[in-house]
């Protein structure tokens, strides 16, 4: 009996890691995109969504799973870079408001727009990964789970290893920290900011092309996991990379245990839980688990 | 001279009460209901914008205060019989009396939703900017499930119907009249209300913790207490909108009080200009009017936008963000500016002529 | 023909015109003081040479116009900038910030080779390689900013107000090795400086602005002896 309920918890952690490593990806995205150009992108989700349904109609058209995966990032990354040049950069010396805004605008822009060109019928979105369960030790682990979890994980240490390792990952980080000098050190800085969406764009597509075979590719399917993302985000401290991936999975399996365990909180109280919980973390420690403290100096 | 822009001002001011006036006579019943809307919204927004535009807290979630108003003012409105018609049994320690009139609850819907928006406010101040945001929107998307969990005393996910609205003491003008200038009232006295606040010690206050903290704390300022007091103060307004929606439109379900409304709210007051209640007004109007429009936009053809309303919508946010960022009031004031000036010249000149010096004319 | 000229440069910053017209030379190998009070545009000179701030005129730097060219661009022809307030970049180590003044003008494999060469003027950061940069010292950070800008063997070093906020001490260990870069590297310097002792010490010619245009130059041995010059326009 024990042994029954080890299993099962065992398989909570492991699915909840698997939508907490998708969370990770959106919440990554922020944060990069905070860190490089100070903006809280809403439209996010939307942006993932969309680059989800262009993988879907290339997939539909007879191109198979990994090649249209692989275009679909490589224009991910061309959108991502092409809205932070014409849209953002008017903007981003202007108000936080005003980018607000905007960003909102992108995302009824971009949900209305998915729904004109693909119909809002609920599509099914292929998995790469084969429909299979594995047994370890009595635990049942479904081998989609595995699939999402190591492909989001894989993406998020590439791209620790090209701001860590690469030089242009060294002069996007140092664009993030100080424009001026790095402009005074040749840094194309207008550049950086259009890399930085870029790359968080491509993080969204992988993101939402994780989540559609279980969630099922329909315009609204990225705006929960967006609020989950960002709380994730928030959670790990706005400015934190790692942050962003500890508070992805801990959202992840948290969400899981309470939707399992904890029985009067019924299905549609797991959000407003979820966030309780989160706000409860802020309030003692409001700069997030990893972020940095605002000290004023007067 | 110098009383030639404080006479424009008036003039404009009297323009829009007497406009507000003389619609009924000129309006269809279905322009009236709409127009009435709009008061309800221009209340709202004028809270909204005490609490982003002066104290500088975004919320994206202060349709939640307004939901709140409206079912404080439906649960008085029916009272402990009239939910218990519904078959409800709400819990005996709340005072719920035995229904009253709706224009009665209003003041009251306004205490209840600035009660929790001050106690919202409390612990808010730990937080700031993005986590402030984020705590407002899970406030906004926790209310309507909460509502429909707690069926003894919101009436669930079915809602609360209320009592048909008619015109007070046997007065002689149709409902529709009433029910408009009910609300139109409801916005002159909260339009009064902000005005003396943000004139007063509390809007000084506020600009100078929105303009620079450190500064505006070393002189004394308190920035939780008036933060806290923005908070309380802008739920309070959006509660008495609340009580106008619920009187008028005789009905509240949880499903009327969703994110996007508060998401549309705060888009409104920004395009509208964020700051003058000139700007709340046409926040009002766009709140309204533009997701009409973006179903049917005069300009553009017409299959393109019946598909797909929100396309339209979502690109006339960033369009006219591009063309005025600080809204469309802020755009009408910089395009007037040439025109301030040179009207205010006059007194000016003189002085400068005596002085000898060159100064810009500040406006 | 001298290495940077100014003739008759104006910059502005929106509305508010701060240089109404400077014009200046610095020779190659010079070491060039620009002074003058607060708000006199000496700043503001720097920037309009790397162009974060608008500005008209002429500026040519080994007879080529800047005009066209960002601070970017003037970074790749070899003019490095050290701003007001250092300019470090506080959260990378103070190797990374090493490497990121190599960004523009040097290759990867130079890059060891040119920061063991800087290295040599600043011994004592081979042992905090990996500090982070914002941790250091005042003193340090402006070692390590001009360290930096060194790193990429500019033609032109442009240092905003090295002094500020600085001990003496560590104001004068400065000013040495900047001497000793002029010295043994042929370094132009053009410093732009509050405190006006110093800098005529420390320079060849000397540029003294006010309200935006230059009210005296000469140089510095000059200057130093002129006592009415010390008294108006230098305060000592």
């Amino acid at each position: 009996m024990l042994a029954f309920a080890f299993a099962e918890f065992v398989q909570q952690i492991v699915s909840g890691l698997a939508t907490g490593s998708i969370f990770a990806s959106l919440a990554l995205a922020l944060v990069l995109i905070y860190r490089s150009t100070n903006v809280v992108n809403f439209a996010q989700g939307e942006m993932a969504m969309f680059t989800t349904y262009i993988a879907w109609a290339l997939m539909d058209r007879g191109l198979s799973y990994w090649p249209a995966f692989l275009l679909t990032l490589a224009i991910a990354f061309t959108g991502g870079a092409a809205i932070e040049r014409t849209i953002i950069r008017p903007f981003e010396q202007k108000s936080a408001l005003a980018i607000v805004i905007v960003t909102i605008g992108l995302l009824i822009a971009l949900n209305g727009a998915a729904g004109w060109i693909w119909g809002a019928e609920v599509k099914a979105f292929d998995s790469p990964f084969p429909n299979t369960t594995w047994d370890v030790g009595g635990v049942a682990i479904s081998s989609q789970d595995v699939g999402t979890f190591c492909v989001c994980l894989a993406t998020v240490a590439l791209l620790w290893a090209f701001f860590n390792l690469t030089p242009l990952g060294l002069a996007m980080r140092a664009s993030a920290i100080n424009p001026t000098t790095s402009r005074l050190v040749g840094v194309r800085v207008g550049w950086m900011l259009a890399l930085g969406w870029g790359l968080a764009a491509v993080l969204g597509a992988i993101a939402g092309m994780m989540a559609a075979p279980t969630v099922f590719l329909d315009p609204n399917m990225m705006l929960v996991i967006l609020i989950y993302a960002f709380a994730a985000a928030v959670l790990g401290g706005i400015d934190s990379p790692i942050g962003a991936v500890v508070g992805g999975l801990s959202l992840g399996v948290l969400l899981n245990l309470i939707g399992r365990y904890v029985d009067f909180i019924g299905p549609e109280l797991r959000l407003p839980t979820a966030l309780l919980v989160l706000l409860g973390v802020l309030m003692i420690r409001p700069q997030g688990l990893f972020g940095h403290a605002v000290v004023r100096r007067v | 001279m110098r009383y030639v822009a404080l006479a424009l001002r008036l003039a404009l001011l009297a323009a829009v009460v007497g406009l507000i006036a003389l619609l009924p006579r000129y309006a269809s019943e279905f322009r009236l209901s709409q127009f009435t809307f709009v008061a309800a919204y221009f209340i709202a927004l004028a809270g909204l914008n005490i609490l982003t535009g002066f104290s500088g807290q975004i919320s994206l979630g202060h349709f939640a205060f307004v939901g709140i108003g409206a079912y404080t003012a439906a649960l008085l409105m029916l009272g402990r019989p009239g939910l218990e018609t519904y078959g409800l049994d709400p819990p005996g320690w709340l005072p719920l009396g035995d229904g009253m009139r709706g224009v009665f609850t209003i003041p009251f819907a306004g205490l209840v939703a600035g009660a929790f928006g001050y106690a919202f406010g409390l612990p808010a101040q730990r937080l700031a900017g993005v986590s402030l945001a984020l705590a407002t929107f899970a406030f906004a998307v926790s209310l309507p499930l909460v509502a429909k969990r707690f069926e003894d005393v919101t009436g669930g996910g079915g809602g609360l119907a209320l009592p048909l609205p008619s015109t007070p003491f046997g007065w002689d003008i149709s409902t529709r009249h009433w029910l408009y200038y009910e609300a139109w009232v409801a916005a002159g006295v909260i339009a009064l209300i902000a005005w003396l606040l943000l004139r007063g010690r509390a809007g000084r206050a506020l600009a100078a913790l929105r303009d620079g903290e450190i500064a505006a704390v070393s002189a004394g300022v308190n920035p939780t207490a008036y933060k806290t007091f923005a908070f309380g103060v802008s739920a309070a307004f959006a509660g008495v909108a609340g009580a106008l929606f619920a009187i008028e439109v005789a009905y509240v379900n949880p499903d009327t009080f969703p994110l996007s409304q508060s998401i549309l709210m705060l888009a409104s007051l920004v395009l509208g200009g964020m700051g003058s209640l000139y700007g709340v007004l046409m926040g009002a109007l766009i709140m309204q009017f533009l997701p009409v429009y973006a179903q049917t936009p005069p300009l553009l053809p017409g299959s393109f936008s019946k598909e797909s309303p929100a396309v339209v919508f979502g690109v006339m946010l960033i369009v006219i963000m591009f063309i005025a960022p600080d809204g469309l009031v802020g755009l009408l004031r910089r395009l007037l500016r040439p025109m301030m000036v040179r009207l205010k010249r006059h007194p000016v000149a003189t002085e400068d002529a005596t002085f000898g010096t060159s100064r810009r004319a500040e406006t | 023909m001298a290495l940077l000229e100014l003739r008759d440069v104006r910059a502005r910053y929106g509305a508010i015109t701060a240089l109404h017209g400077v014009s200046l030379a610095v020779d190659g190998g010079q070491v060039v003081a620009l002074l003058g009070a607060n708000g006199a545009g000496k700043t503001t000179t720097l920037r309009a040479v790397s162009g974060l701030v608008r500005r008209y005129g002429e500026i040519r730097f080994d007879g080529r116009s800047l005009l066209r060219a960002g601070p970017e661009g003037a970074a790749r022809l070899g003019i490095a900038h050290v701003p007001e307030g250092r300019g470090i970049f506080d959260e990378l180590s103070v190797w990374d910030n090493l490497r990121m003044g190599a960004y523009a003008s040097i290759s990867r494999r130079e890059v060891k080779r040119e920061s063991e060469r800087v290295l040599g003027y600043f011994p004592w950061m081979r042992d905090r390689l990996r500090q982070q940069a914002g941790t250091l010292s005042g003193g340090e950070q402006q070692m390590l900013a001009l360290a930096r800008a060194m790193v990429a063997r500019p033609r032109l070093l442009m240092l905003d107000e090295p002094s500020l906020g600085l001990a003496p001490l560590v104001v004068q260990e400065l000013f040495r090795i900047v001497a000793l870069l002029n010295k043994e590297e042929g370094l132009t310097v053009l410093v732009v400086e509050q405190n006006a002792e110093l800098a005529l010490a420390a320079s060849h010619y000397t540029y003294v602005l006010e309200v935006g245009h230059v009210a005296v130059e000469g140089t510095s041995d000059e200057l130093r002896a002129h006592e009415g010059v010390r008294k108006s326009y230098l305060g000592y």
